[in-house]
């Protein structure tokens, strides 16, 4: 009897131990992580996560894969993922904790996690690793000093080098007898005048937000001067002080008008594009990575003939000028320095020489790669390559300087104070509060 | 079966994977989130304790507050207005529709088997001004009034959510309320109609205590699901306009994965656990009591 008592007490334990293995083995692979998550630096394919906004990088990467950089791409295809741009920074997070960032990617939106990733070692030295590659020189120094300004070291590649500024439409403009308008009333006049011959003045995504935001930081620096929102990120202004809510109610103005059509909040960014490209709309606010989208004949109704480019207007009296241009390389693409090895060093290397003029050729994109062959660019292209090559200094935007969480309460809520749901200076003091708790 | 069961030996063989699972996937968590709440930063910058700042700073944090109440009225609204919408609709399959109501009962099943988003995106359309003007602001132009903006106010984007997720949890609860009614044996029912009992009687002194247990239930699983609401929400308005809509799960969300604060999202989240469990509590306390009333 006492066998038999051992003997089940033994199947009983041996069962219990089974399962409860079992089950673990289970957990474990259902949470563990492969080799190539561990950042081992053996990358299986040149992974690329990339914004879906974004239209305009991928047909160059794989323009180049196909093309120029096709040795390297049979040595490790490139495989591009796409990911809504308002999840960017959440899914870098979540990737980078587990050291499993793919070997290529958008930065995220704020600068400040381009800096806490690179000081995390997440990110490759562009600086030694181009100098080590011999394609230093592909890089123009303006791109890199831009990057260094902003992200505290040359660890993105100005894959976009862009201005930003409004897009008219010339036809439209000509037709009502508008002149380009050099400051901020005689801008304003021109929306009323369109919006009397019943078409919308502005277009814009509420639903990005960020359109909206630099609105207000243009207006900004050009009243205050270009160190307007410096002086915010440093705390020697704040956001409520009654010349910066000025700011933010000059934009509100507009929205009062009802000059950015209806249900602003709903419109995104394809929608804001679309709409001006129709000739629904008299003027857009948009980085010059817009020319891409203004190139798709099938889209851009009104042509390219019919849009003209004038810089952000001077506010009268203000301290700023037209001259200082927002640029910047658009949202930053970088690479994985645990995902690094001589298969990506060959890819860094083809795209690095073929990037520039590839841009151009295939999505009419300025970027900040020197330009190694002869490119044909319509009228419209050369206007906004010679305005890049020529602006003296640039100015930043409204979120440039500020975290994650100033940076998403301003473009959540740029949409409500725009359509008048808020005051302007409910709006500013909401995002003064999200920097302060930062 | 009562010796093995009466074997402590065999019960923990029995139990013991499924509790070693639960406490892996379940209490673990749990207790790692609650550790985080006493921590700042995040996977990236790594961990330091700050004791209970982030516990604190949850009183003076304005959009909490915002989230809290929006959370609570979404909470209140939906799950008065889904429990007695299904109610209602099983009421009417028991007794008006009897036998016929099983199309009627699996056509309006059939929204909760559809995936969140998709309903999402056909409310955004049917509410839509720009681009297109959806078939509601159609009919509101047909009928000459001005068209609206329904996402871009805190108020009407409320009522598309409530509206939105009454259609598709509705028919869910009226089948979880059905099976309690079809349980009500006939023989009581018959006997009441006989003594004379008005419909209303009836509701009030038999088919309600009778169905309290399974009506208790689907209070429960109502309150807390619409309490951790997120997924609808999300693809609707994404909290918007500004952060009007944004209940606790969406701020928690952020906070921890957009900020990189999972400290104080772990924070919220343990907010959020008091909350669901102070109401759980309340409905149970409340019920109990109408129960020995009746």
């Amino acid at each position: 009897m006492n066998t038999w008592g051992t003997r089940r007490r033994r199947r009983s334990t041996i069962v219990g131990v089974g399962l409860a293995v079992a089950s673990l083995t289970t957990l474990a692979a259902c949470g563990g992580s492969s080799d190539s998550a561990s950042g081992e630096g053996d990358p299986e394919a040149f992974s690329f996560l990339i914004n879906s906004e974004n239209t305009n990088i991928p047909p160059v990467l794989e323009s180049l894969a196909a093309d120029q950089c096709s040795a390297e791409n049979d040595a490790l295809p490139l495989e591009i993922e796409t990911i809504p741009q308002t999840q960017l920074d959440q899914q870098l997070q979540l990737l980078a904790g587990q050291d499993a960032l793919p070997v290529s990617f958008a930065a995220g939106n704020t600068p400040e996690l381009v800096k806490t990733l690179d000081e995390a070692g997440q990110l490759l030295d562009f600086d030694e690793t181009l100098t080590d590659l011999g394609v230093i020189d592909d890089i123009s120094p303006a791109a890199i000093s831009t990057i260094e300004t902003l992200y505290g070291g040359f660890n993105v590649l100005p894959y976009q080098y862009n201005i930003e500024g409004f897009w008219y439409n010339t036809e439209l403009f000509d037709e009502l007898g508008i002149a380009v308008p050099t400051t901020w009333d005689e801008m304003v006049d021109a929306a009323e005048q369109l919006d009397a011959a019943g078409v919308q003045p502005f277009s814009a995504s509420g639903e990005q937000g960020w359109p909206l935001t630099r609105l207000v930081s243009g207006y900004l620096f050009r009243e205050l001067g270009p160190d307007a929102l410096q002086a915010v990120a440093d705390g020697d202004a704040a956001l409520t002080d009654p010349e910066y809510v000025g700011g933010a109610q000059a934009v509100a103005d507009l929205g009062e008008q009802g000059w950015f059509g209806q249900g602003l909040g709903s419109i995104d960014y394809d929608t804001a594009v679309n709409t001006f490209m129709s000739g629904d709309a008299g003027m857009l606010y948009m980085g010059s990575w817009v020319l891409s989208n203004f190139s798709d004949e099938d889209l851009n109704k009104i042509g390219n003939d019919s849009i003209g480019y004038f810089p952000f207007p001077d506010v009268e009296g203000g301290a700023g000028s037209a001259e200082q241009t927002p640029a910047n390389v658009g949202l930053p693409m970088t690479f994985s320095a645990k995902q690094y090895n001589s298969e990506v060093g060959d890819w860094l290397t083809c795209i690095s020489e073929n990037w520039g003029a590839a841009a151009l050729e295939v999505q009419d994109m300025v970027s900040g790669f020197t330009v190694n062959s002869d490119v044909e660019l319509d009228p419209l292209t050369r206007e906004v390559s010679d305005q890049v090559a020529a602006a003296d200094s640039s100015v930043l935007w409204f979120e440039a300087l500020f975290g994650a969480q100033a940076t998403n309460v301003g473009q959540t809520n740029a949409a409500s104070f725009v359509s008048g749901n808020t005051s302007a200076e409910d709006f500013m003091s909401t995002v003064q509060s999200a920097l302060d708790s930062e | 079966m009562e010796r093995v069961l009466g074997d402590r030996k065999a019960v923990l063989v029995l139990l013991g994977p499924a509790m070693l699972v639960y406490t892996l996937v379940m209490m673990i968590p749990v207790l790692v989130s609650l550790g985080y709440s006493l921590f700042d930063g995040n996977a990236i910058t790594g961990f330091s304790y700050v004791g209970v700042d982030n516990l604190t700073r949850l009183w003076g944090d304005e959009q909490v507050h915002q989230s809290l109440v929006f959370t609570i009225k979404y909470a209140l609204v939906l799950t008065t207005t889904q429990v007695a919408l299904g109610y209602g609709l099983a009421l009417l399959y028991v007794f008006v529709l009897k036998r016929a109501s099983s199309l009627i009962r699996t056509l309006l099943f059939f929204p909760i088997v559809l995936p969140t988003v998709a309903v999402a995106l056909m409310f955004q359309k049917f509410f839509e001004i720009a681009p297109n003007t959806g078939p509601v602001n159609e009919m509101l132009l047909a009928l000459g009034s001005e068209p609206m903006d329904f996402f871009g106010s805190g108020m009407s984007a409320f009522w598309v959510i409530i509206l939105m997720d009454l259609w598709r949890s509705a028919g869910f609860y009226a089948v979880l309320l059905y099976t309690g009614l079809v349980d009500i044996p006939e023989d009581v029912m018959e006997s009441a109609r006989m003594e004379g009992a008005s419909t209303f009687q009836m509701i009030r002194h038999i088919i309600i205590p009778l169905s309290m247990p399974v009506l208790l239930s689907s209070l429960i699983f109502s309150i807390n699901g619409t309490l951790k609401v997120f997924d609808s929400i999300v693809a609707l308005t994404n909290g918007g306009p500004g952060t009007e809509t944004a209940p606790l799960t969406l701020y928690m969300f952020r906070t921890s994965f957009s900020y990189g604060d999972y400290g104080y999202g772990a924070s919220i989240a343990l907010l959020l656990t008091i909350l669901s469990l102070l109401f759980t509590i309340f409905v149970f306390r409340s019920a109990r009591r109408d129960v020995t009333e009746a």
